[in-house]
């Protein structure tokens, strides 16, 4: 049987995971620690030796192959705008889409102190937009004059004011930098558009940043890493959501809870689901990726106690831990990063952290509501998305394929009514990620959507299904 | 993409009467205007970050609530402190409570900043005239 092995070296661990395209079945899993520093083979070959032990599956089987990567620290990006609130937020969302994680957006003209804090931080690559078309022009112009007289070598995709691009380009490619022009990510105040800028983020990652980083010995093997992972889970979203032919499931939320941080990604719209609720604030992305870098089980279990509180934490464990042993288990979960919970207190913990920080997420990921009295009234205003009548919430990562109590992170994020104005889902079908499945179906979704969706439909397992099996 | 000048639209403070707007906007752009229009309940500072972005020419204020008096003030310094200092300010709609008569209430928004204040029921066409003019006197003053 043909055999496509779909690879991710995430920032902990390998995963590999062997779809059957032509049977449409999943035919087994496994994760190995990721190998920086050695090379990432020596994980890999780890994982792949797994995947044989636990189904069989020999390297002769595997006919394709595909990867994603977030290893060796991810993509790190830096986005430039105009105004914060408009296209320096607009890149930020562009570059957040591509999956990468933004160490910092600048906006305004970039000062002396802000090149020397882009040499510091050192990116990966850089988006950098600015104006709407036809919009303002001498701020782009000038911050490519900046960066080219910084001489940062790290591929810059432009995104701004088309108006301004000819005179960027030539900047640019006459101090010998790697610049690629789009199309702008905000060519109108009221038109979000991130899917050229995400597209160049793509190539240029697949072309150039996995060879700096080292990952080119692998490809060897998997053929080109094609997306970063948080790319690949966001495509796997879009690709259950809509369907391989009609048969989408609409709406849906993907959460993800990481050791360091919680990414929260959402497919849909987001227009206001009762009648009188007015939109305001630049467009939302219809596939929006948000990511809580102070949100994560392990290295930021101990800001999540703080961003919670010591009292809600005590309240989710009943009394049954003192709050000094509590900080004393999240300060070791700091710097124990690798560490898996040994008994049920561990686990205990990992569900308790894990469920606050889907909370948070969700919380800041969804949009609100906000009151403005009026003569004629009151109006409610909308920030951001409405996921209240979002039909399915997935959980993945790490916590929900080997934690305990699944079911009960997943439904921290839910709508809560000691926080109405937050548009969280009401009523969503909870789904859990036990097996790794979602960067997969992202990577799959180019040459075999039928298979990837029928093998999600299949394994993603109902919340309460595992609350019977409990 | 030659337009006559980009122009922000839109209807100040606790404000949610959008038919004006809504009807001016498309006999601006039918006059040969780039039309950005923020839509209802817009506040100061969402005029000043969507002119600074599209490099606009003019902000066109409406309010139709009679709060003109307590929404208008201190635009022009907020524009003036985001560089945008030669941006010409427009107003409109019913922006003083009841039937007062329009001499002062002009003269009073010109003292908050605005180059020219709008009585109810003045024609868009009027509006098209005077914007255009007062453009071409920028560009023939500054060339």
């Amino acid at each position: 049987m043909p055999i496509t092995l779909a690879v991710d070296f995430g920032s902990t661990y390998t995963k590999v995971v062997a779809i059957d395209c032509e049977a449409e079945t999943l035919v087994g899993v496994a994760q190995s620690p990721t190998t920086v520093s050695e090379g990432v083979m020596l994980g890999l070959d780890r994982a792949l030796a797994r995947l044989e032990a636990a189904c069989g599956v020999r390297r002769a089987d595997i006919s394709r192959r595909v990867a994603s990567s977030s290893a060796a620290g991810g993509l790190r990006m830096v986005a430039i705008g105009l105004v914060p609130d408009l296209t320096a937020e607009a890149a930020r969302r562009a570059a957040l889409g591509a999956g990468a994680k933004v160490l910092r957006a600048f906006a305004y003209e970039l000062s002396r102190r802000d090149i020397d804090e882009l040499l510091r931080l050192a990116p990966d690559m850089i988006l950098l937009c600015g104006g709407t078309d036809g919009g303002e022009r001498k701020t782009i112009v000038r911050n490519a004059g900046a960066l080219a007289a910084a001489k940062l070598r790290a591929p810059i995709v432009v995104a701004g004011n088309r108006a301004a691009q000819d005179e960027v380009e030539a900047l640019l490619r006459d101090a010998g930098l790697d610049c690629t022009i789009v199309d702008n990510v905000l060519p109108e105040l009221d038109q979000l558009n991130v899917e050229p800028a995400r597209a160049a983020i793509r190539a240029i990652f697949m072309d150039r940043i996995t060879q700096a980083k080292g990952l080119d010995r692998a490809e060897a093997f998997v053929g080109r890493i094609v997306m970063p992972t948080p790319m690949a889970v966001l495509e796997g979203a879009r690709l259950l959501a809509s369907g391989e032919r009609d048969d989408g499931w609409g709406d849906l939320v993907v959460v993800d809870v990481g050791g360091a941080t919680t990414d929260v990604h959402s497919i849909g719209s987001g227009a206001p689901s009762t009648p009188g609720l007015v939109p305001r604030g630049l467009p939302e992305p219809f596939a929006k990726r948000t990511v809580e870098g102070d949100l994560g089980i392990r290295v930021n279990a101990p800001t999540i106690v703080e961003t919670a509180g010591m009292d809600r934490v005590l309240a989710e464990f009943g009394g049954r831990l003192a709050a000094a042993d509590i900080l004393a288990r999240v300060q070791r979960l700091a710097i124990e990063v690798d560490r898996v919970p040994h008994d049920a207190v561990d686990h205990e913990l990992d569900a308790v952290l894990a469920s606050l920080a889907v909370d948070t997420a969700l919380e800041r990921h969804a949009g609100r509501v906000s009151t403005s009295y009026t003569p004629m009234g009151p109006v409610q205003l909308l920030h951001g998305k409405d996921l209240t009548a979002t039909a399915t919430v997935i959980g993945t990562g790490g916590v929900f394929a080997h934690g305990r109590d699944p079911q009960r992170i997943l439904r921290a994020a839910r709508y809560r009514a000691q926080s109405p104005t937050s548009l969280r889902p009401r009523d969503p079908t909870l789904l859990i990620d036990r097996r790794y499945l979602m960067f997969a179906a992202g990577l799959l979704a180019p040459f075999a959507p039928r298979a990837a969706v029928s093998v999600m439909r299949r394994h993603l397992t109902n919340a309460q299904e595992l609350d019977h099996d409990d | 993409m030659t337009t006559k000048g980009t122009l922000v639209l839109g209807v100040i403070g606790a404000d949610i009467h959008n038919i004006g707007i809504t009807i001016l906007a498309a006999a601006l752009r039918a006059g040969g205007f780039k039309v950005v229009s923020l839509g209802i309940l817009v506040s100061q500072e969402e005029f000043v970050k969507a002119a600074v972005e599209t490099a606009a020419d003019a902000i066109l204020v409406s309010s139709l609530c009679g709060h003109g008096e307590l929404d208008c003030p201190g635009l022009r310094d907020k524009c003036t402190e985001a560089g945008l200092g030669d941006i010409r300010l427009y107003a409109g709609g019913n922006l003083v409570v009841g039937k007062q008569d329009w001499a002062p209430v002009a003269a009073h928004f010109e003292a908050m900043g605005y180059d020219r204040a709008y009585p109810p029921g003045t024609s868009p066409q009027r509006v098209i005239d005077e914007l255009s003019a007062d453009f071409e006197n920028a560009r023939r003053a500054h060339p």
